[in-house]
């Protein structure tokens, strides 16, 4: 599991591909967070050969990365890939994720830069939720 | 046309920039008016925003039992009442949360507030209204009224420091900041922040 800086996650973000991504920002102290988590692990499944990908960004403070965090996604199986925001400062970042961000865990990101689609979702989503928004995106 | 494109470019740069202020779930934004409520502190009484005369303003914090930031702030906002009460601001703590959860119940705040001697009102926000009229999402949330004749204008919506997990590596003391402002009776040099919380927990309708 990598530990990134958010310029490193930005870039990323800002990648010129075709590939459809749900970035899903996260916690393993976020009760509602945990409870979706097997819903984009489903979607994962559901579109494995597709260009759709699931990113993870945890939002767990770093020092709990090896007491926590990797013992929690282990435990639980999680197999899209994960990566750790070490940013303590949310004015450093919150708004180049999305303007629409309130700040409030869960928040998922759709995007995908070569159509240039963008969907947010401020809240928990169910498997159902998250096909129906993902049937407005390339995939 | 010629003249109007500047101008529209300037809007469009405006509404892309990720610097661009936040229009966040509707509610209330710096220089709005609060509307006043009542609200049942952990004592039993009913609390409004008027009802203390003295109060030049308030530090109007939603927070909740549960919520790990929530938590880990909680020291915090006892000092912030500590040293600003004697300044006109107390601060008066909402929780959101749909009661349901036993851990989130009105008992459970009761016994939070004396366990950990809550020097200020916490209110529990039973049908979610005020933090819908504020525009509250997350705990903690936090949004500072100064008084303007009958009315209390939003002053500073936002976070308390840059450092949840530990005030001790704090580098910008946000809400401090603008009190200082504040209380001098200027408008805050930065005057909206963001801070990452635990979504409030609406009830299931």
């Amino acid at each position: 599991m990598a530990v990134v800086k958010f310029p490193e996650l930005q870039q990323r973000l800002a990648r010129p591909t075709d590939t459809t991504y749900i970035v899903n920002f996260w916690a393993t102290w976020c009760a509602p967070c945990v409870q979706e988590l097997p819903a984009f692990e489903q979607v994962r499944a559901a579109n494995v050969g597709k260009k759709v990908k699931v990113l993870l960004v945890s939002l767990d403070y770093a020092s709990q990365l090896d007491k926590k965090v990797k013992p929690f996604l282990k435990q639980r199986g999680l197999q899209s890939e994960t990566v750790l925001l070490n940013e303590t400062d949310p004015n450093t970042w919150l708004n180049q994720v999305d303007g629409k961000w309130s700040g409030a865990l869960p928040f998922t990101l759709i995007v995908n830069n070569h159509t240039r689609q963008r969907a947010t979702f401020e809240h928990e989503l169910s498997v159902a939720e998250l096909a129906t928004a993902l049937q407005k995106f390339p995939n | 046309m010629n003249k109007l494109l500047p101008l529209l470019t300037l809007c469009l740069a405006l509404a892309t920039s990720s610097f661009a202020p936040r229009p966040a779930a509707d509610g209330y934004r710096v220089g709005d008016k609060a509307t006043d409520f009542k609200l049942k502190n952990v004592d039993g009484q009913l609390v409004s925003l008027a009802g203390n005369k003295a109060a030049k303003g308030y530090i109007v914090v939603f927070t909740c039992n549960t919520c790990p930031f929530a938590q880990a702030y909680e020291a915090r906002i006892i000092a912030l009442d500590k040293k600003y009460a004697p300044l006109g601001y107390p601060v008066v703590a909402i929780n959101p949360n749909d009661a349901a959860d036993p851990d989130e119940s009105y008992a459970a705040m009761q016994a939070l507030a004396k366990s950990h001697a809550y020097s200020f009102p916490y209110l529990q926000d039973e049908t979610q209204r005020v933090a819908r009229a504020f525009g509250a999402t997350r705990t903690p949330h936090l949004f500072v009224l100064k008084r303007q004749g009958p009315a209390f204008v939003v002053s500073y919506v936002g976070a308390i420091d840059d450092n949840a997990e530990d005030a001790n590596l704090v580098k910008t003391n946000y809400l401090e900041n603008a009190m200082a402002d504040i209380t001098a009776g200027k408008p805050a040099a930065t005057n909206t922040t963001q801070a990452v919380g635990c979504s409030i927990r609406w009830k299931k309708s």
